[in-house]
Formats: structure tokens, C-alpha cells, sequence
């Protein structure tokens, strides 16, 4: 076995061909500038970020909807942070919060049975957005409302599946030799998915976790089989990750949600794509995304081609220049799982 | 009983309150003579600065927005290579506030006071209309007794050494806030030890600034721009608590932008850096210190990671939101 620092040699003197890695999770993204990762290989591997942060994909007629929920009489939008600076159309919440909006950011979806409850004679709305990670426990969420009988807090989704946006990369772009595939979202999905579309694009998958030890152990091992012109699904972040992911977790969502079109920011429709409340359940939906929403891309915008690897955050025209953490544009430049903030506050400029 | 518009008045109420509060905890010979101004006796040269406390909750654990307003500005008066003498604390209540609430915060202003060495000799309280809010503004008096301590005055091949753990009052009120139980507390605390003896020692400080908002890469960035220089610090040895670390995990906190109340850095010459790293762990919430890093050739700062890659930090870009996954 290979200690670190061979490893570590190995991929800094890498001369092969250059090597473009998709890492599709935002966590990925920030854990490899935090780790400096990029200072400790080859300039012939490429890191490169994909559409993995779910604040970045999500459609801006989506916040418009928040927004106006927010300005409403009696009622109050409940978010986690990282909403807060996406843009709408015209607004953010911030800014709806400072023309007098109700907005309370939530760490934990769980948290917005007790806020509900506690104030009977707001309606509450909770911004329920992200990849399979968290949407069992928006599933949870409405198990609570229901067994709860909570009649003032519902649920607008913007919920996202990451195989078909992987799929679509595969199909869409071809400047992507291999992926790193997401931990968190794996713990839940599995590995065998990746299997299947190791087999089907010819590209290494490799699943890998979040220390800087992880993430060379996989570039490594991707670097290995393109080397040897390998293409398969590699699992190494097996302490989390099974062949069938957390069925459990899995079951509660095809309870509640089922496939959908969806509407991603910046690249349109996505077939299946999404997840939408079952029609049982609609009596909880406050005006979920579906592919009837609509995106306002800001003139110059690149978020699209940044979150499809087919440029740098820093091939951006506007980034670093009009676009920048403390005025964004695009909204991968918002949140901190996003590929542009991520580069922007690491100096990448 | 409650705070009402009466307390503010300038009558009867007023005078109340400030008797049975603010006398009772402040008392000092200065202040009781309750004239229009205080008169102080100081020599020399002063450093003089003023802060503003808004905290919510108001009591937290670890502390509490008394503690916090002495503290912060104590600090403040100390990274000048001062010694703090005098404090003003002027109140803005909003109506609805219970006085018992008032109580407990200038009991706890008084035991801050009395640690750091400084009285408090002025104050002013006004009365405004609202929910029970508590705002205090503090400002405060030092006695310079090391001059030149400056961001601007930092030296190629200086040491710098962090005081303690970073992000504990951060998590401690972001854990408040959101209601997440655990058993992180504030660092809120006067840092008047580790500077006098720093001094006593002779150790020969080029630099102090304590790390409040914006956290370690912020004043770090400070330093760099304020002294021509570059910062290199290490990954490795940056103190952090497990739980701190733990809950920035959970919500996407990075603990080296995070704010602090008790900890400070102080950039001392290279050769003395063992020495003053001995100090400043001997002194009173100094227990943690760590030498982090030096001043290189260069500008900007840079950190080596644990995996000895390179990671260059900025400065802290709006405000540290939880993230959502």
C-alpha cells in the first residue's frame, strides 16, 4: 500500500496527458481549496466544478416566489442561510427582509415544526431546497406536519436528483474525462448507480469523502485508471458509502416525492430531474419548482458554462469585476457551496 | 417591573434606576460624585476608544452583552500596549425591559470591570420605544505603557502567536440563536494578563490586535496591508475545539473567519517567540496559545495546510451564513 506522500509525489510529478476531473459536490469544491489540493498536483489534472450546489441550479422565478411570500401579511418564509443573497428576478430575501419582509433562517428543517407551532397566526413557509442529502428529511418534515396536524406551514420545494444532471453532463460535454462523485449524496443513492454509468459514459466514477486525505486518495485513483485506461466505479469512501445507499432514506422519499421535470438555473429543463410532492400531499405545497418555472439570467452571466465545466470561474467576464461575493450576480458567486464564491474567496482571481 | 418611557425622563424614575443599579454595582469614587463629567488623573500618554454592543440573545452562554461591552473595549484599549484605567457605559433601553435584566447586566459590567482593573466613572441611560431591547455603548481610558505597538509595524521573521481557540463565541451564539444544544462557550474575556505580562517579561511586541469580527484571516489581511508584508501561518497548529470544529462542520463555518471575544495575537520578534509563547500560556486565558505563523517576504496571507498544500486567505466577504447542506 501507498503512504501519503507517495501519493502526494506521484500526482505533483504527473506528466501523462491532462486530465479533466469533474467534482460534482460544492462540499468537494471547498474542501479542495481549504486543503490547498490544487497546490499539490500536477498542473496536467484539472479540477473542475460541476453543478452540485443547489442553491446555484435553482430557478430565480423560485425566490420570486419566497419574495412575495415574504411581503405577505401574516406570513413568514423560513429559509436556511444560504437563500438568502440568491437573487429573484429583481430581489433577494435580504432585501425583501429589509423592506420590512418576514424571513427566519433555520438551521435544521425540524425546526420549523417548532416555530410554527409556537406562532398559530403566521403562515409559515419553508424553502425546501437541495439534492437527495436533505430530502429525507423534508420528508420527515411533513411525517411531523401531519402527525402534528399543523395546518399553518407548508413546504415550496426545489428539489434536485443528481444522476440525471450527471447524465446530462455525460451526454452534453465531452471536455470531462472523470468524475468525482459526491459523498454525501452517495451515502443515500449508493454506489451501484455509478456503476452503470461508469459502463455507459467509458469514465472512472470514484466516489471519495471530504478530508484533504480523501480527496488525493481519489484524484489518485482516477489518475490511475485513466493511466491504465480503466473505466469504473470506484468506491472509497466505503466507511459511509454501500452498494445500495440508505435504503430507509430512500423509501421515505419515494413516499412523499416522485420524479419530475425540473428547471435548472442557467441550463433549462432536465428530464426527471427533480422531485415534487406526491398529489396526496400537494395540500402541503406552497408553489414547488417544476419545468413551468422560469430563470432570468443577468446579461454576461456564465453560471450555466461554470456548473457544466465548460469554464472556470475565472473565465468569466464579469467575474471578480462586476460579479463578486459582496455583489453577486450569478448565483454561484452566493453560496458558500458555490463554484465562483468558492474561487472568489480563495483568491482565485 | 419593567423599563417605561418614565426611566428616561431625567426625573424621579431616572434617578432611581441609576441609584439602585448602576451606583450600587459601578460604585468608585469617580462616579458617585455624579458631576456632568468625570475628572481622571492620568499621566502620560493614552490610547482612547469606544464600542458598541447590540448582542442577541442578551445572556449567552459564557456571557453575557455586559461582560461583552467592558470586555471588548478593554481589549481594545490593551492591543495598544495599554493599560486600562477608566470606562464609560452610556444605555439605550428600549420601554419593556425588566429592570431585573438591567441588574444582572451591570453586575456582571461590574465583576468584568473589577478583573481588568479599570472603573467604570460615567455613564447616561436613555429610554426608547420598543420591544425590551438592550443596547450599551462603552468607551474607555488607557495608560500607554509600551509605545508603538502597531498593525503597521510588523517585521520579516516576527512570530505570531494566537492567545487560544478560535470560533468559541461565534458557535457559542450562533448555537443560542438556532437553539442547538451543546457545550460551547463564549471566550468573552478581558485579555489584561496576557498584555501585562507580556510587558513585564520584556518581551518586545511588534504588533496586538484581538480577533473579534471578520476572525483570524481578517486581521491577519490587516496586518499584511497595514505592515507591508506577508503572512504564513499553519494549518496544523491553529487551536480549535473539537465541538467548535464539530458545529462548523454542520453548518459550513470556517472557524478562521469566525469572531472571538477573549482571544488576541501577538507578533513578537522571532528570537523571542519561545519566551513569549510561555508568557502568554502562563497568563490567565492563555492556556491554548500557539505560535501560528511568521512574517514572510511577500503580501497577502497564506496558509499551509495539513496536507502541506497552499491556501491563500482573504478577508471575510459579507456575513458567515449557515449554509444548507
Amino acid at each position: 500500500m501507498k503512504t501519503l506522500e507517495t501519493i502526494k509525489k506521484e500526482l505533483k510529478e504527473y506528466d501523462g496527458k491532462n486530465i479533466r476531473i469533474m467534482e460534482v459536490c460544492g462540499t468537494h469544491t471547498s474542501s479542495i481549496f481549504k486543503n490547498g489540493i490544487r497546490s499539490l498536483i500536477s498542473p496536467r489534472i484539472k479540477l473542475i466544478s460541476g453543478p452540485g450546489c443547489p442553491v446555484c441550479v435553482t430557478a430565480s422565478s423560485y425566490i420570486d416566489r419566497l419574495v412575495e411570500y415574504s411581503l405577505k401579511d401574516n406570513h413568514c418564509v423560513l429559509t436556511f442561510g444560504d437563500m438568502m443573497k440568491v437573487k429573484g428576478s429583481e430581489l433577494t430575501l435580504t432585501e425583501s427582509k429589509a423592506m420590512g419582509g418576514n424571513v427566519k433562517i433555520l438551521y435544521s428543517p425540524l425546526g420549523a415544526v417548532k416555530v410554527s407551532m409556537k406562532n398559530p397566526d403566521t403562515q409559515f413557509v419553508f424553502a425546501a431546497v437541495g439534492f437527495e442529502t436533505t430530502i429525507p428529511i423534508y420528508a420527515l418534515l411533513i411525517e411531523e406536519i401531519i402527525k402534528n396536524n399543523i395546518k399553518n406551514l407548508r413546504i415550496m420545494t426545489s428539489l434536485k436528483t443528481i444522476i440525471p444532471a450527471i447524465s446530462y453532463i455525460c451526454t452534453n460535454e465531452k471536455n470531462i474525462d472523470a468524475f468525482l462523485c459526491p459523498g454525501h449524496v452517495s451515502v443515500i443513492i449508493g454506489s451501484s448507480v455509478y456503476s452503470e454509468m461508469a459502463l455507459k459514459y467509458r469514465k472512472p466514477f470514484v466516489i471519495g469523502g471530504f478530508e484533504g486525505g480523501h480527496i488525493i486518495a481519489a484524484i489518485y485513483e482516477i489518475v490511475r485508471q485513466i493511466s491504465n485506461n480503466e473505466c469504473n466505479m470506484k468506491n472509497m469512501y466505503q466507511s459511509a458509502v454501500t452498494a445500495e445507499g440508505n435504503e430507509k432514506a430512500k423509501a421515505l422519499i419515494d413516499k412523499y416525492f416522485e420524479a419530475a421535470d425540473d428547471y435548472w438555473r442557467g441550463i433549462g429543463i432536465i428530464e426527471g430531474s427533480g422531485l415534487k410532492l406526491r398529489t396526496e400531499y400537494k395540500d402541503f405545497d406552497a408553489g414547488s419548482t417544476s419545468s413551468e418555472d422560469v430563470d432570468v439570467t443577468p446579461a454576461g452571466c456564465k453560471c450555466a458554462d461554470v456548473i457544466l465545466g465548460r469554464i472556470t470561474p475565472q473565465e468569466c467576464p464579469l467575474f471578480g469585476k462586476a460579479c463578486s461575493p459582496l455583489n453577486a450576480v450569478g448565483a454561484c458567486m452566493v453560496s458558500s457551496e458555490g463554484a465562483c464564491g468558492i474561487w472568489y474567496r480563495n483568491c482565485e482571481v | 417591573m419593567k423599563i417605561n418611557m418614565s426611566h428616561g425622563s431625567g426625573g424621579k424614575q431616572t434617578e432611581d434606576l441609576i441609584n439602585r443599579i448602576f451606583l450600587k454595582h459601578f460604585d468608585n469614587n469617580i462616579l458617585n460624585r455624579l458631576e456632568d463629567a468625570a475628572v481622571l488623573d492620568i499621566k502620560g500618554k493614552i490610547a482612547y476608544t469606544t464600542d458598541s454592543f447590540v448582542v442577541t440573545p442578551l445572556f449567552f452562554s459564557g456571557g453575557d452583552i455586559g461582560k461583552l461591552a467592558v470586555c471588548g473595549t478593554v481589549n481594545d484599549i490593551c492591543m495598544m500596549g495599554a493599560i486600562p484605567k477608566y470606562l464609560t457605559a452610556g444605555f439605550i433601553i428600549e420601554e419593556g425591559a425588566e429592570i431585573e435584566t438591567i441588574d444582572k447586566i451591570a453586575f456582571s459590567m461590574k465583576l468584568s470591570a473589577e478583573e481588568a482593573g479599570i472603573k467604570i466613572v460615567a455613564g447616561d441611560t436613555k429610554v426608547i420605544e420598543g420591544q425590551g431591547g438592550i443596547y450599551i455603548n462603552t468607551s474607555g481610558i488607557g495608560e500607554i505603557v509600551k509605545s508603538g505597538v502597531s498593525i503597521s509595524n510588523c517585521q520579516k521573521g516576527d512570530a505570531i502567536i494566537l492567545s487560544g481557540n478560535l470560533g468559541d463565541h461565534h458557535a457559542a451564539i450562533m448555537s443560542e440563536r438556532m437553539e442547538i444544544e451543546n457545550n460551547i462557550k463564549s471566550d468573552c474575556a478581558p485579555l489584561v494578563s496576557i498584555v501585562k505580562n507580556l510587558f513585564d517579561s520584556n518581551i518586545e511586541v511588534h504588533c496586538m490586535r484581538d480577533v473579534t469580527r471578520g476572525g483570524l484571516a481578517t486581521v491577519l489581511n490587516e496586518i499584511s496591508s497595514a505592515s507591508n508584508c506577508g503572512v504564513e501561518i499553519y494549518e496544523a497548529v491553529l487551536p480549535i475545539s473539537n465541538e467548535v470544529r464539530g458545529l462548523c462542520n454542520i453548518l459550513g463555518l470556517d472557524p478562521l473567519y469566525m469572531a472571538n471575544e477573549g482571544k488576541m495575537i501577538a507578533v513578537v520578534p522571532g528570537k523571542q517567540a519561545k519566551t513569549a509563547l510561555e508568557v502568554v500560556r502562563k497568563s490567565r486565558y492563555g492556556e491554548n496559545a500557539q505560535i501560528i505563523g511568521h512574517i514572510v517576504d511577500g503580501s497577502g496571507v497564506t496558509m499551509i495546510t495539513t496536507l502541506q498544500g497552499s491556501r491563500i486567505l482573504d478577508v471575510l466577504y459579507g456575513e458567515g451564513l449557515p449554509r444548507i447542506c
